[in-house]
């Protein structure tokens, strides 16, 4: 396992030092879109320089090197305890090593760890596969957008959101209005709809992985993805919340089977450093 | 050619200890250039300093004048010097709670951090002649270039180093005005007019 070790480690560094193309495609696309002299065209000038320094220079994009999320498919037969224990390593070696910002503090002692491991530290969720090839995607969370996420319980009266895909589309607006600029956009809207609260939050995530240019499998979802990133734009929040006009890059919706009596919707919120990326072993 | 082009607006230089004239000049909307030597501090100092009330004398820095950067950074030490490796702003509002008594008690003239912050902290910001200072999230590795020198640290035992007090000498350190010391603010229009919006999508 120790070659495994190694490659995530690289895989670490490739997530936390560069962005995907699809996200780094999308800025420059906001870039262009903006007015000369304004201040969320300045901002995304630094912003896509600081990118392409990172990347030359082999330094995390962001102070904030977040929570790191694993996403771990496994063939039939190999031990996900092995791995657990190989992705953990690799953590204390990255975070030393790169570095990372080391972010896992002890609840009761206060105490970071100092190695980006701990209780539930890093998340790691796996899922056995027929294929014969593990992958393992990791994105970095930041904590700033992961801040400004939200839950809903539909009907709410004071969205005026039924339970249906408009009442979630007034909640995903809802999201963004609150976040404002604190959470660093422009965004990427991860959305989650089902029954239980902890399932619509993980789901909401799992969208954050997804493509920018991918295409929702349900039409009716595809298009109100692309109906609320227009809606989102015209509210006008801007890059950074200076205004302007791309408060978002992305929304991606995901749907469970809910239960009679439930309708959750949860919003996972990243910011424009939506770092993600693979590695198949 | 970035750097050429980022002359569009016109910088002000700002030279650090800010004067409460010098804050006084500065208006929502201007871009600034910062030099000299500024300090970080996020949840943890905050916290500190709002309920255990240290005086001026015990605390290491000459916060008079100060700006205040809400940053958590990445710091590495070799040979016994430590360096920058990534620095850029986290989000203010989490230390709303605590920042207009920490202005009114220290003298600090610029917070500088990333989303603005709330009603509490500009009205004290008016009171004392103090700025908010909007520098660019997640541009980590382009801000640390703009820091020269970790000159000295607080509280890294105590904290850690994401929630230490740094004391870091900066060159050319840019951000926006977003909040000033005459009672306006870029958030709240901002957020006025993103609601004004947000009701046409939602009637």
């Amino acid at each position: 396992m120790l070659k495994l070790r190694d490659g995530i480690v690289e895989l670490y560094r490739k997530v936390a030092t560069s962005l995907p193309p699809d996200v780094e495609d999308a800025l420059k696309a906001a870039y262009a879109s903006e007015k000369k002299g304004t201040n969320a065209k300045q901002a995304l000038q630094v912003i896509l320089e600081n990118v392409r320094l990172a990347r030359e220079t082999a330094r995390p994009i962001c102070q904030d090197t977040g929570v790191p999320v694993f996403y771990v498919k496994t063939p039939i037969g190999l031990s996900q305890l092995e791995l657990e224990k190989t992705i953990i390593e690799a953590t204390r070696i990255a975070t030393e090593k790169i570095p990372l910002r080391p972010n896992a503090v002890d609840i009761i002692t206060d105490k970071n760890t100092g190695d980006n491991t701990g209780i539930g530290f890093p998340i790691i969720y796996f899922k056995e596969t027929l294929n014969s090839t593990l992958t393992i995607d990791l994105t970095l969370k930041g904590s700033g957008c992961e801040n400004v996420g939200q839950i809903y319980k539909l009907p709410l009266e004071e969205l005026k959101a039924d339970r249906d895909l408009d009442g979630v589309r007034r909640c995903v607006l809802d999201t963004v209005h609150k976040a404002q600029g604190k959470g660093c956009p422009p965004y990427t809207l991860g959305v989650g709809i089902g029954a239980s609260k902890d399932q619509v939050t993980r789901l909401a995530k799992d969208q954050l992985m997804r493509r920018l240019t991918d295409v929702n499998e349900f039409e009716i979802l595809f298009n109100l993805e692309k109906q609320l990133l227009k809606e989102i734009n015209d509210l006008g929040i801007g890059t950074l919340g200076f205004g302007g006009k791309t408060t978002a890059i992305g929304v991606k919706m995901g749907t469970n089977h809910r239960h009679p009596a439930s309708y959750f919707v949860d919003i996972s919120v990243s910011c424009w450093a939506n770092r993600r990326g693979r590695l198949i072993w | 050619m970035v750097e050429e082009k980022l002359k569009v607006k016109k910088e002000k230089i700002i030279n650090l200890p800010l004067t409460k004239k010098d804050a006084l000049s500065l208006k929502v909307g201007d871009v600034v250039l910062i030099n000299g030597l500024l300090v970080t501090g996020r949840d943890k100092i905050h916290k500190f300093l709002f309920n255990e009330k240290p005086s001026k004398k015990d605390i290491p820095f000459n916060l008079d004048g100060a700006i205040l950067y809400h940053c958590g950074p990445i710091v590495k030490k070799t040979d016994g010097d430590y360096r920058i490796i990534a620095a850029g702003p986290t989000t203010s509002m989490r230390v709303e709670m605590y920042e207009h008594r920490i202005i009114s008690a220290y003298g600090i003239r610029g917070i500088m951090g990333k989303g603005g912050m709330g009603e509490r902290t500009l009205k004290a910001m008016k009171e004392k002649g103090c700025v908010y200072l909007h520098t660019i999230g997640g541009a980590a590795a382009y801000l640390a270039d703009r820091i020269k020198k970790v000159v000295d640290v607080w509280k890294l035992e105590e904290f850690g180093m994401t929630e230490a007090m740094w004391l870091l000498e900066v060159e050319g350190f840019p951000a926006i005005v977003t909040m000033d010391a005459h009672g306006k603010s870029l958030h709240k229009e901002i957020e006025k007019q993103s609601f004004a919006s947000l009701k046409k999508l939602v009637k």
